[in-house]
């Protein structure tokens, strides 16, 4: 599946588009198709996103997994900082990233 | 400390705003990325993994306790409570919030700081010895020569769009603490019949293509000092690759014209600019110098150390180095607990490390290359009580030097140009070698880690270097032996194939015991390999 991510233009977290907006959650992405790059334009032209792009990933019961370990670093948060993940009490999600 | 006079005062406060005004726009859509981009980056503001990061610029890694408190501030107010320090002698900030740069600038304003300079193809924050008016085996501060650079190259309109970045630094003592010959232009401050100058090196770098700087003028008078530079600036302008990035630093122009021929070129140029007398006056130096002057030294502080309790005595040994005036010390601050991240300090840590300098170090810290931090001017006799506050706060790892002592870039838990991780390497190597008497049996051993090609992490100047590099989508890691930063500089060599993570802790310890096997009385890592050579490891690693 294609994915489409970014950074949001005024906190510069990362983000994920959703089919209807953007969220901080991964698990929350849709697969894009060959729409990435339109819809890319298009939220950037209108600020909701700073540095789009599209990235192949799988889907997985626990949802998208990037199928590069640099998203992957982006979607949970540095891996030598659980404390300062999107999932610090969760053990698992370390072995997610890598 | 330099201040600040009303001219600086001014630019800095105007560029706060400037930038206030251009972050409004962008953020109302006046302005697109392509065009926001390179003004946020003039001003320090990049986009990485999970934020902005902001890059604040530290003078030849000088601070004050009150600029201290502020990086303090800064990372609990709009940051995650940290701040990285980096092999550039500056500080970074993880998480930042476009929305808050302007206010974090006008913040830093209030100290004195900045971020300018701090990215972009001008000339860049300029380094120096972290030692400097402190080290026993100075000739004399470096810094007001740094000072003067600074001053020049501030905004300066002709170097505002080089071919690519500049970095210049200055140290005035035969040992290199600050990786001189891996700069843009290297500068000593020697001493000829009587009188101070400059030797220039130009063309050294790290990055894809490592080249170490060769010496292209013994001695330059004070007298000609700036236009000299000037002359050497221009000529890069004039010649530089702006074709081809990969070709725009000054060390690929070096390599291609050949030392001789840039210096004939650059002797050529000076002619012409030694014509237009920009050189300041000597009085304009004497007034930098004095904000250099040394602190107000006890003459008759003890020269003693009273060494019985020995977890003090081995930080001692480790950490404090000799101070040019009797009774005081130079303290280097371990930012490379064992199993920690180089050159990470919270909030807490960095507010205490204020604190100890106004109390212990006539309000005066340094940032070092190396990723720690130094109290210049400490009393000997205040030592141990100093040693047991830092003690206290997770600060007094004995480790000054040694292979837990590691520098390493942020790498793919915070870059976006990464290949692979830094951090969790340090943290193995650094938990594997965690004995410190074993790290001390190893004895001086420089381990330097980058995430990728770009060398932020100086791997080639590692006695032990590591690079890391994308094979297919999963990290791998390549070794490297043999590489210096000090005055005795050379490059690494790389061992052979690369390894996983795992991998290449044991790949280290293999290296670290054909040293031990093999060394010879009062050998470093570093000379037992450059004795040997590459054969007894390679075949230790591989075989
Ligand atoms: C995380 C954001 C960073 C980015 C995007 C970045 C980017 C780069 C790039 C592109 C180069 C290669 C330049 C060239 O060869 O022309 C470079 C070199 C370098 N950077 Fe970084 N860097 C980052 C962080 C750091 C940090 C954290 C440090 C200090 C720990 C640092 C210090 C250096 C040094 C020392 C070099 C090599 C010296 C040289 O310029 O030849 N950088 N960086
Ligand atoms: S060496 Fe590469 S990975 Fe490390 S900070 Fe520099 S650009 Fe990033």
């Amino acid at each position: 599946m294609k994915l489409l991510t970014g950074n949001d233009l005024a906190s510069g977290d990362v983000t994920w588009w959703t089919g209807a907006g953007w969220s901080r959650h991964v698990e929350d992405a849709v697969d894009v198709g060959d729409q990435g790059e339109a819809i890319a334009h298009a939220e950037e032209g209108a600020r909701r996103v700073n540095g789009p792009y599209v990235i192949d990933a799988t889907l997985t019961p626990e949802g998208p997994r990037p199928a590069h370990i640099k998203d992957r670093i982006r979607a949970l948060g540095p891996t030598v900082r659980p404390d300062l993940t999107l999932k610090p009490a969760d053990p698992n999600a370390g072995s997610w990233v890598i | 400390m330099y201040k600040y006079d009303e001219y600086d005062h001014s630019i800095v406060a105007a560029r706060v705003e400037e930038f206030r005004d251009q972050v409004n726009r962008r953020l109302a859509g006046q302005i697109t990325e392509d065009q926001f981009k390179p003004l946020r980056l003039m001003n320090g503001l990049y986009l990485q993994l999970h934020a902005y990061m902001l890059r604040v610029a530290v003078p030849y890694g000088t601070l004050d306790s009150r600029q201290m408190h502020m990086l303090a501030h800064i990372a609990r107010k709009y940051d995650r409570g940290y701040g990285h320090f980096t092999t550039r002698q500056n500080l970074q900030y993880n998480w930042i919030k476009l929305e808050d740069a302007p206010d974090i600038l006008a913040e830093l304003a209030t100290v004195e700081m900045h971020a300018i300079q701090t990215s972009g193809n001008c000339i860049r924050n300029i380094s120096s010895d972290q030692f400097a008016g402190a080290a026993a085996d100075e000739l004399t501060d470096p810094r007001p020569w740094a000072e003067l650079l600074r001053q020049w190259s501030t905004f300066h309109p002709e170097f505002s769009y080089l071919p690519r970045k500049f970095k210049i630094c200055v140290i005035a003592a035969e040992e290199d603490r600050a990786a001189m010959r891996l700069h843009d232009i290297g500068i000593q401050i020697v001493e000829k019949d009587g009188q101070l100058g400059a030797a220039i090196y130009v063309g050294g770098g790290m990055g894809r293509t490592p080249m170490i700087a060769p010496l292209i003028k013994d001695f330059v008078p004070f007298d000609d000092f700036v236009s000299y530079l000037e002359a050497c600036l221009r000529v890069y302008n004039r010649y530089g690759r702006r074709d081809n990035m990969y070709k725009a630093r000054i060390k690929i122009l070096i390599h291609e014209l050949g030392a001789d021929k840039y210096a004939a070129e650059v002797e050529e140029e000076f002619a012409a600019v030694k014509a237009l007398g920009i050189d300041p006056p000597r009085a304009e130096f004497d007034r930098i110098a004095a904000h250099f002057a040394p602190p107000a030294y006890d003459a008759d502080a003890p020269d003693t150390l009273d060494r019985s309790d020995p977890d003090f005595a081995v930080w001692l040994d480790q950490n404090v180095s000799a101070h040019k005036q009797p009774g005081y010390a130079v303290v280097t601050i371990s930012l490379k607990p064992i199993g920690g991240i180089p050159g990470d300090a919270t909030a807490d840590q960095i507010d205490l490390m204020a604190d100890l300098a106004k109390a212990h170090s006539f309000d005066e810290l340094r940032v070092t290359h190396a990723q720690n931090i130094v109290l210049p001017h400490v009393r000997k006799a205040d030592l141990y009580a100093l040693w047991q506050q830092l003690r206290d706060a997770g600060l007094a790892e004995a480790n000054l030097d040694l292979i837990s002592d590691i520098i390493a870039c942020p790498g793919l838990d915070y870059c976006s140009l990464a290949n692979a991780r830094s951090i969790p390497l340090a943290q193995k190597i650094a938990t594997r070698f965690s004995d410190i008497g074993r790290q001390r049996e190893l004895g001086e051993l420089k381990l330097k880690i980058s995430g990728c090609i770009n060398a932020c992490g100086h791997h080639h100047a590692g006695h032990i270097g590591i690079l890391g590099v994308d094979r297919k989508g999963v990290e791998n890691y390549q070794l490297l032996l043999g590489g210096s930063g000090a005055e005795d500089v050379s490059l690494g060599t790389i061992t052979g194939p690369g390894f996983s993570e795992d991998g290449i802790v044991d790949a280290i310890e293999k290296a670290t015991n054909v040293y031990l096997a093999q060394r010879e009385d009062g050998e470093r890592f570093l000379d037992t390999y450059r004795r040997l050579g590459m054969a007894p490891f390679k075949e230790a690693i591989y075989g």
